[in-house]
């Protein structure tokens, strides 16, 4: 049997390998980390190459083919979900290498890099699978290695919501499982050309509502929404960047797939869908006003961020779901790095100032100014102001719904909209409020070369705003499914 | 009353027995039990599924799941095991 | 001469791209900052001329960038663009140097100016927009540019202010974003034409359209401060009087009326917009706000609040020329956007040195101010006279194009409007002359003795636009006078 080296290997494996060398070498474990990011992004890179000449590729692993044997597929889509998870990986641990630098954080250090190269492996595992029962395996590798990076302060308050998300995770898990065999107890496939066109029966039906209820409680959908806040307000800044912008996507992208494939079986499940996605836009809204730490405030605009983004997947009915995934992806890829940039800053900002109480953000003279700018920014994006990626998402969600005459969808992200303002307005007036201040602000405090990364990921979630034909004409490469080679 | 119906009730029984443990265990490890408890009825329904009147043999695959599942399910269990001990090692070394 | 088409965009860069720079610019290199600040006003001043020149000439501008399928990101510089981007390059000067003066030693000047020039930056994009969605994209980036300018003194008040100018103006900006994805999808383009693109739609779907007016006229405004939407405008005057005077002149309550003036005249079109019903509402609106902002002015004693009730007045004159659906009025309208910029800039830098020089912020403080700040208060005078409409001030010819508009629309209460509206102008602006020439200073208190020290980049900027208020008015027929262009941009949009 010959193996032939393709970058869709690549990208699986050498994560992989890397996590195995640095959890034994812990000495080298940043240095085995980098390389292993390096190789890896390499390899993302010539398979988007591939994928831009030659449209979707696929490689059956093992030689065994469909439909039981492991395949590996790979379209715009996918290197789209490939390539932000290396773009924000990397500046994550570049950042991670600052905030880890600690004496006191050797263990965290130690741990760090196996855990996200292991994470790493999970991700980009899912998104090349082309069955759901290795999107199971990889799923669990990814929730594994998650809790191990929520806890990794080691902080009762991180372990205790590294406990529940594990709760979350093992039960998400069990219905994903059973959903993956009733599936195959109904048709005897489980790749995804297996599922395109098969008959909506009942039984299929309720199979993939466990496979969704599962992933709902991955991604944290309200109402299951209950682990999230805590666990991701309570990690350490790079872990709750890598845990908001990159893990929670990996099961919507799941979900994204299936409904590229599986037409959705009714109108009502698919409005009930929007309808979840509206409680948390309007939940998650209310509560980041309520929020007394900054970072349990980004942590709630997660859960109404990924409300918003089942609002765009169910903006225009069934009948739009051929459109509305995009809008979806979109909204996925600008919350992946707008909230990585974001996580990251606060992270700065409370290691400048030494806490994270908004409501005592203005009584300090020290202002970090780089991480306040790069949070406003990222905030721009999360809001959905214009040009960033996440106003092209919103415009695009908006413009769908409308033109299918969705009103209460519009009406629902307008409302979110004006929610974020009004709770990121709260941390930009700690931020430029002077006059409780006691000693004299000192100018420019700290600058420092640890801001470049979320700055980076900032601009980006801005910038990409104009290269948004591109992007969407990309993700559009492969789709849809079985029209590739 | 078939075998396979009656091996299916049980694990509908067992998963949900696991469930409503799970959702009021207030104790941590109480929790986990119950959440084990859940994965064993998963497995009896799938493996149920997979069951054919004899002399047909049983499906391979839902095996296959199931045990995949199992290896999950142990290492997820092995996890929370550890953050459990974690934590009630804090917590004594607070009260102290 | 060389042909560059990428002119508009190096316009709009001189400033976009200043801001980084200063942002990055440590506190202290305040010489650094300030040639940088007014070499790049400069150049933009002169880059404009250029634009100006050959955009009289015929050359047409055009630059198109796709942001999705079919939207464009469109730059394009009509004559329209070039009155506004005018008005805004040759304020963006006189009021860099006064800021320089003003904040000579306040805090966080890389932050002020570095916002300053976005907001500019923001100005000088919403002038050229071609089309809504772009207009959308600068309207959003003046909100957040000017947010920081507005609390820029990190106190409570003014943050209390900003909150307030936030939420109005980001959910201004969130209609407008609904009005924008409505024209989308209800004329497939957002592109600004003269005579309108909804012509078609208006035929089958009336309703719709009336309804897409109403949506796009609140959201803009909300920036105009047209009632019931001006509450921000008295509010956000806690800024500091650079901010203030650029805020009126300039950039937020322009680029509303800027963008009324788009929606009437190339998004629906005057006939479009006339057969669908919705001008004379329009009219009766301005209307309504010309009055009531004068009447509210009355009663401030704050002088910065009796001006900002002042702009609420004045700026709607601009929407009534423009809903009067006359060539005339338009005249009138289009002339009164660079004549109400001059007015109220030179007021609020005068204001601005008042309360610099002598400690002076409320009209009852101002007895005998004119000799402390001879200067100072002349061109106040000149500037107060000109919004009175007394010639051959600016003010005058605006409203003498109006009245004759409202005349040749048949609408007769339009004189009776403008009228009532001068006399309360008067009202509310001869008393504060009256106290600053003809009364003597009081003996204690704020009225400081002896003369008050401001530097000639406090004292001249005010001057200068006094005497650009005069010029303006006195030489209106002159070619390139704000009025002659506006002659030949009115012949576009009525498409004669």
């Amino acid at each position: 049997m010959s193996v032939e080296i393709s970058p869709m290997i690549l990208s699986v494996f050498v994560p992989l390998f890397g996590a195995i060398a640095a959890f034994v070498l812990p000495r080298a474990a940043a240095l085995i980390g980098f390389a292993t990011l390096v190789l890896t992004s390499g390899a993302v890179a010539w398979l988007a190459r591939d994928v831009l000449a030659a449209g979707a590729v696929g490689l059956p692993l093992g030689g065994w083919g469909a439909p039981l044997g492991i395949d590996l597929r790979a379209d715009g889509l996918s290197v789209a979900m490939l390539a932000l998870t290396s773009v924000v990986g990397f500046l994550v641990s570049i950042a991670a290498l600052d905030s880890l630098k600690g004496p006191e954080q050797a263990r965290q250090r130690q741990y760090f890099w196996p855990l996200w190269l292991l994470l790493l492996t999970g991700m980009n595992g899912v998104y090349l699978s082309t069955d759901i029962f290795n999107l199971y395996v990889m799923i669990e590798v990814i929730a594994l290695a998650a809790v191990g990076l929520t806890v990794l302060s080691g902080s009762r308050a991180a372990l205790q919501a590294g406990l529940d998300y594990m709760y979350a995770s093992i039960f998400g898990a069990l219905l994903f499982l059973m959903g993956v065999g009733f599936v195959y107890l109904q048709l005897g496939r489980l790749d995804f050309a297996g599922l395109t066109g098969a008959a909506p029966t009942g039984a299929l039906i309720a199979a993939l509502a466990l496979i969704f209820v599962g992933l709902a409680l991955k991604t944290a959908l309200f109402p299951l929404h209950f682990w999230l806040p805590a666990a991701h307000a309570n990690a350490t800044a790079p872990a709750s960047a890598l845990l908001s912008g990159l893990v929670v996507k990996a099961a919507l992208y799941v979900v994204l797939r299936l409904a590229q494939y599986m037409p959705f079986p009714s109108e009502n499940l698919l409005t009930l869908v929007g309808l979840m996605g509206a409680g948390a836009v309007i939940w998650g809204g209310v509560q980041a006003l309520r929020a007394e730490r900054l970072k349990l405030l980004v942590a709630w605009s997660t859960v109404a961020q990924i409300g918003l983004i089942f609002v765009a997947f169910a903006r225009a009915g069934e009948v739009g779901l051929s459109e509305s995934w995009k809008a979806a992806a979109l909204l996925i890829l600008a919350h992946g790095i707008a909230k990585a940039a974001m996580f990251l800053a606060a992270g700065r900002i409370k290691d400048e100032i030494g806490h994270d109480v908004i409501r005592d953000l203005d009584r300090t003279p020290i202002r970090p100014t780089l991480a306040q700018f790069t949070f406003a920014l990222a905030a721009i994006s999360l809001i959905g102001l214009p040009p960033s990626l996440g106003f092209i998402g919103k415009w695009s969600l908006m413009e769908g719904a409308m033109a299918a005459g969705y009103w209460h969808w519009v009406g629902v992200t307008m409302a979110g909209t004006l929610l974020s303002v009004a709770y990121f307005s709260r941390v930009f007036a700690g931020f430029l409020r002077f006059d409780r201040v006691r000693a004299p602000v000192g100018e420019h405090q700290g600058w420092a070369l640890a801001d470049a990364a979320p700055l980076t990921l900032a601009l980006m979630a801005i910038g990409l705003g104009l290269l948004a034909a591109p992007v969407l004409s990309f993700i559009e490469i492969g789709y849809p499914f079985g029209v590739a080679p | 009353m078939t075998p396979d119906l009656i091996y299916g009730l049980t694990g509908v029984a067992v998963f949900g027995i696991g469930l409503v443990g799970a959702l009021s265990a207030q104790d941590r490890l109480r929790r986990v039990l119950a959440l084990k408890l859940c994965s064993v009825g998963a497995g009896f329904l799938l493996v149920v599924g997979a069951w054919r009147e004899p002399p047909a043999a049983p499906d391979p695959v839902p095996h296959a799941l199931v045990i995949t599942g199992i290896v999950v399910m142990v290492s997820a269990t092995a996890v929370a095991l550890a953050l459990i001990r974690r934590l009630q090692t804090l917590e004594a070394t607070d009260e102290r | 001469m060389m042909d560059a088409p990428l002119l508009p965009l190096f316009i709009l860069l001189t400033s976009l791209l200043a801001a980084p720079i200063l942002f990055a610019l440590p506190e202290r290199a305040a010489r650094l900052r300030t040639a940088i600040n007014l070499g790049m006003a400069a150049l933009k001043v002169a880059l404009v001329g250029w634009l100006s020149i050959k955009v009289s000439q015929g050359v047409i501008y055009d630059l198109r960038f796709e942001m999705l399928p079919g939207l464009e990101f469109k730059l394009q510089a009509d004559p329209l663009a070039i009155l506004f981007i005018a008005l805004s390059a040759v304020l963006w000067l006189i009021t860099t140097i006064y800021s320089v003066g003003y904040l000579e030693h306040g805090p966080h000047r890389a932050r002020f100016f570095g916002f300053f020039s976005l907001c500019v930056a923001a100005t000088v994009g919403i002038a050229l927009s071609g089309n809504l969605f772009t207009f959308l994209l600068f309207y959003e980036l003046l909100t957040l540019a000017t947010y920081p300018l507005v609390i820029h003194r990190g106190t409570a008040e003014a943050l209390r202010a900003g909150r307030i100018y936030l939420i109005y103006t980001l959910a201004g900006g969130l209609v407008l974003l609904l009005g924008t994805l409505g024209l989308w999808v209800l004329a497939g383009t957002t592109d600004f034409v003269p005579g309108g693109v909804l012509a078609d739609v208006v035929a089958e779907n009336r309703l719709a359209a009336q309804l897409l007016f109403v949506v796009l006229i609140g959201a803009l405004g909300v920036k105009a401060a047209l009632v019931p939407f001006h509450r921000w405008l008295p509010i956000a005057m806690v800024a500091p009087a650079p901010v203030s005077a650029l805020l009126h002149a300039v950039a937020v309550v322009k680029a509303g009326a800027f963008g009324i003036m788009r929606v009437v005249y190339e998004v629906f079109g005057i006939e479009t917009a006339q057969t669908l019903g919705m001008t004379a509402p329009l009219a009766a609106l301005a209307g309504v706000t010309i009055i009531y902002g004068s009447i509210r002015a009355i009663t401030q004693d704050d002088i910065k609040k009796r001006l900002a009730y002042s702009t609420v007045s004045q700026v709607s004159y601009i929407t009534l020329g423009v809903a009067l659906a006359s060539p005339i009025a338009a005249v009138g309208a289009l002339a009164h956007l660079i004549h109400q910029g001059l007015m109220k800039i030179t007021m609020f830098m005068a204001a601005g040195n008042l309360a610099e020089g002598l400690g002076v912020k409320r009209v009852s403080q101002m007895d005998g101010v004119g000799r402390a700040m001879p200067g100072t208060m002349l061109a106040f005078t000149l500037a107060a006279l000109g919004m009175i409409g007394l010639p051959p001030l600016a003010g005058f010819v605006s409203k003498w194009y109006l009245a004759q508009g409202g005349l040749q629309a048949d609408q007769v209460w339009v004189i009776a409007l403008l009228l009532g509206s001068s006399l309360l102008n008067a009202i509310y602006f001869l008393p504060m002359l009256h106290r600053a020439w003809f009364r003597d200073a009081a003996p204690e208190g704020t009225g400081a003795p002896g003369r008050p020290r401001i530097g000639w980049m406090l004292a001249a900027p005010p001057v200068t636009t006094a005497v650009l208020v005069l010029v303006a008015g006195s030489f209106a027929n002159a070619p390139f006078s704000p009025l002659e262009w506006t002659r030949f941009i009115v012949a576009i949009e009525y498409q004669e």
